[in-house]
């Protein structure tokens, strides 16, 4: 018969599709796996940060003792002497899919180590994440868009920040746990079958696992369905989409032990349950309307209207009652920095000043301190996502062309997106799928009528077109249903009219417009020369945005920030400071020693060096940061009597104004005094002024700090100049009275950097551990010979 | 004007009770289902009202698995529908399936 001739070519044709698309999706995940191992060829195969080795020390645990301890852990190794739950405060997803990936690799007899595992556990699953958007993306507008949304995720520079090999940190997973809810969530929408809701709610359970940020898809999922229903676009498929998700989702986020009962209790989820039951108002209303006739509807609209109005007021004023009793108003601190923005911004006029004054800034200076909490500038929205930033709005636009469920769920997505990546730059890396995906769309479209218009003005076409629309009505049909334009819908009602006349009838019918389908396609097509320029424009655009990925993954956002490097005309200097440090610690101090430290590196020091720190990066406790801030900021007796209160013995301080390192404690000191102020006040910002030369307020230059730091630090150039504060030293020479220096730090390499040892031991002091990087320098010279030889009786073990 | 509102709200009321007597049995069923797992959670609401809600745990995993079985109910009739336009039909066994395992699985909760 005619049609199976015709439809074997189709049959074909879609068959070398499939393939094809899925030999890409290979290969795109390939690219997102191999794009991310640059720190591991530059560098070595190491965990990077200080956030990852705290998930990796609990990843060993994990694997040492067995699920069951991971639970129950309570780590007395930390927040001296208050300890951590580990169990019931951290998101357990990352840990779990690293332990249970280790535990399967060795079963069939892999044997990797843990650490391997956790270094690469990042790109792996953003290989996974690509998969994801690919499916998302298709389910939105087709496969072409999937593919290319699916390259771009697997190369978007934002995600690659958080997921390099080796940065083992939640993130890695959870943006996969994102966009496959997501992409779930819309399959639901789109085929109305349980099976994919149950499967939604499983992914958001993983979802919520990992990372804080499900928040996040608890809030955007019912303002979806709020948008769908205020738009009239509500059907029964969007009821099964989203009421099993809240039930299922809840019941679920309250067995990970981090949620518990904040599932329904903390205010953020609060939005899920106001919109599970106008969902249920909402379809209850449908199904009158349908057994009801029209007059009948009416008068049950007003009846219903007066009553329920009566209720309504009644139930606003006792939950207003409720909210305003509690202190934050049920908000927990983060959400509050990120929606007071939008607050103060309706307050005041003018934008710039609503940064400034946020909640967060002003009564929980530790927030703010991190340096991810920040807004973003301009340059960085370019540098992380580059070339999507300006195909996203084309994209927007596809969206609308048809406007389905699907898509409006994503415009809604990097709406919100945007907005929150505005309030704090780690968000951006919520808004990269979303950049993808737009753009994605958007390149997808644009490539369709550019190809299209190529294809219809090709020599050989006219003729095939002729026996094409001739003989399929299969291909056809295919085109009424991409077709929007409205004589189509005309036709349509013609064909129902006649519905029982003759079969061959409708057949002509059907012919006809889809020859003026394809007649009004053709109309649309843009010149040729335009077209092949405009394809060609386009790929150089995609190139673009590959070499700047790249490059960014290269260069920008593969350094383990555990060591650093420098150039000079020497050469490539490495310093691995940190590392050694924490090596002197682990081999030449008792186990139970505690270290006081500022918390940055307090996960580093736990997982290397396997010694108690007081406060680490976790920030759970204010108080006891601040106590330690006011140690640091406090002469040396007070700080003396304050480090014994806590048991220190060693004081660990992070020195760069010798070699010119950026993030030392003194230029982390302004956060020491604010948070140290916020709960002591005796503490005062005003004493200190943050000044190290000779304007520097006498607090400033008694205080702890100041005297650790640059304690004979006069001796190394003869002025005492700092490179990072780039002034001369006020107080240049003195002595530690209650502390003693106990090692000071350099690299060791080659004959280029000097190592200077100096170990003192004296009982009832406590001792100081200073880092420091030295690049050589021609005075050192005649340090030299005296370092080799002490070098040779000290301790270096590395 | 008072008596007219009576009296339309007695003839909304029979034609309420008119149009749903004509829905086919097996929708009746699952609509008494639902409104027997709505009950029951209702029921667990005023116990927690009247005794105070320790342990905590046990009183969300009892109300949310009642709604969560009312709720998947609700997904089986609208897919079992026969004037629901988007599901042909062919979810019949799949909506069984569904409903057995949803009242297994929000037991154990």
């Amino acid at each position: 018969m005619a049609a199976s001739e015709d439809s074997n070519p189709s049959k074909i044709r879609t068959a070398f599709g499939s393939v094809l698309s899925f030999f890409i999706l290979i290969l795109i995940g390939v690219l997102a796996f191999s794009i991310r191992i640059f720190s591991v060829i530059k560098y070595e195969s190491v965990i990077h940060e200080f956030d990852p080795y705290f998930n990796y020390r609990v990843t060993q645990f994990l694997t040492k003792n067995g699920i069951y301890e991971f639970w129950n852990w309570f780590d007395d190794r930390t927040w001296y002497p208050l300890g951590r739950v580990i169990g019931g405060t951290v998101y357990p997803g990352l840990t779990l899919t690293a332990g249970s990936l280790w535990w399967l690799l060795n079963s069939i007899n892999i044997p990797l180590s843990v650490e391997t595992v956790c270094v690469f556990t990042a790109p792996i699953f953003s290989a996974n994440a690509a998969w994801a958007t690919y499916l998302l993306t298709k389910e939105v507008k087709g496969t072409g868009a999937g593919l290319t949304a699916a390259a771009l995720l697997a190369m978007v520079p934002s995600y690659i920040s958080r997921s390099v090999a080796g940065s083992y940190d939640n993130e890695a997973v959870a943006i996969f746990a994102l966009i496959f809810t997501f992409y779930l969530y819309i399959k639901t929408l789109n085929t109305g079958s349980l099976f994919y809701a149950a499967l939604n709610a499983i992914a958001y359970f993983y979802m919520v696992c990992s990372w804080g940020g499900y928040t996040f898809i608890i809030n955007l999922i019912p303002m979806h369905v709020l948008l769908c229903i205020v738009t009239g676009r509500y059907s029964s498929r969007l009821y099964i989409a989203y009421a099993p998700l809240v039930v299922f989702g809840t019941l679920l986020a309250a067995l990970v032990p981090v949620v518990g009962f904040n599932a329904v209790m903390t205010s953020e989820h609060f939005a899920s349950f106001l919109v599970f039951i106008i969902i249920h108002v909402v379809a209850l209303v449908y199904y009158i309307k349908g057994i009801l006739s029209p007059n009948m509807f009416k008068v049950a609209v007003t009846f219903v209207v007066s009553v329920g109005l009566v209720v309504c007021c009644a139930v606003v004023a006792v939950l207003i009652a409720l909210v305003a009793s509690s202190p934050t108003k049920g908000w927990s601190g983060r959400s509050l920095s990120l929606l007071d923005p939008v607050l103060s911004q309706l307050s005041d006029i003018i934008l710039l000043e609503s940064f400034d004054r946020t909640y967060a800034s002003k009564y929980i200076p530790i927030i703010a301190s991190v340096s991810e909490h920040q807004p973003p500038t301009w340059p960085s929205y370019f540098m992380d996502i580059n070339v999507l930033a300006f195909l996203v709005p084309a994209g927007i636009i596809a969206c609308f062309l048809p406007l389905s469920d699907a898509s409006s769920f994503v415009v809604l997505y990097i709406v919100t997106s945007v907005y929150f990546s505005g309030v704090m730059v780690r968000l951006m890396l919520v808004l990269a799928p979303a950049a993808c995906i737009l753009s994605g769309i958007a390149l997808s479209e644009a490539f369709d009528v550019f190809t299209r218009s190529i294809k219809f003005q090709l020599p050989g076409f006219s003729e095939k077109f002729q026996i094409d629309a001739g003989d399929t009505t299969t291909s056809s049909s295919v085109v009424t249903q991409n077709d929007a334009a409205k004589t189509e819908k005309n036709e349509e009602t013609l064909k129902e009219r006649p519905s029982r006349k003759n079969r061959k009838k409708e057949k002509e019918h059907l012919e006809k417009t889809s020859v003026k389908s394809q007649i009004q396609k053709q109309l649309l097509v843009l010149p040729l020369e335009a077209s092949v320029v405009a394809i060609f424009l386009l790929v150089l655009l995609g190139a673009f945005y590959v070499v700047h990925c790249v490059w960014a993954a290269a260069e920008a956002y593969s350094a383990p920030s555990i060591v650093l490097t420098s150039h000079s005309h020497d050469g490539l200097h490495v310093f691995d400071d940190f590392r050694e440090a924490y090596a002197w610690l682990r081999h030449n101090t008792e186990v139970d020693d505690k270290v006081a430290s500022w918390w940055d590196y307090g996960y580093q020091t736990t997982a290397m060096a396997n010694r108690t720190v007081i406060v680490d990066n976790n920030t759970w406790n204010n108080t006891h940061i601040a106590t330690v801030g006011t140690a640091m900021s406090s002469p040396e007796k007070a700080a003396w009597e304050i480090f014994n209160s806590l048991d220190v013995k060693y004081v660990l301080v992070v020195f760069g104004g010798l070699v010119g390192y950026p993030s030392d404690d003194i230029n982390k000191f302004l956060w020491m005094v604010r948070i140290g102020g916020g709960v002591f006040p005796h503490i005062r910002e005003p004493d200190y002024l943050y000044r190290i030369d000779s304007q520097a307020t006498p607090t400033m230059l008694n205080c702890l700090m100041y005297k650790l730091s640059y304690f004979r630090f006069v001796e190394t150039d003869g002025k005492g100049f700092d490179r990072v504060r780039r002034t001369e030293i006020g107080k240049k020479h003195f002595k530690l009275t209650h502390f003693e220096e106990c090692v000071h730090y350099s690299p060791l390499d080659g004959s280029d950097i000097q190592t200077k040892t100096s170990k003192e031991q004296g009982p009832g002091k406590n001792k100081e551990i200073k880092i420091e990087s030295k690049l050589h320098n021609q005075l050192k010279k005649k340090w030299k010979k005296k370092e080799e030889s002490l070098a040779m009786k000290g301790n270096i073990s590395s | 004007m008072a008596r007219s509102a009576t009296k339309d709200a007695q003839d909304l009321f029979h034609s309420l009770r008119s149009a749903y007597a004509a829905t086919p049995t097996n929708l009746k069923i699952i609509d008494l289902y639902v409104i027997f797992a709505v009950l029951t959670a209702i029921m667990q609401v005023v116990y927690m009202a009247i005794v105070g809600s320790f342990p905590f745990n046990s009183f969300l995993s009892g109300v949310l698995s009642c709604v969560g079985t009312a709720v998947l109910a609700v997904c089986l009739r609208i897919q079992v529908n026969k004037e629901n336009k988007e599901f042909k039909g062919t979810y019949h066994q799949n909506g069984l399936l569904l409903i057995l395992f949803s009242a297994i699985w929000c037991s154990i909760w």
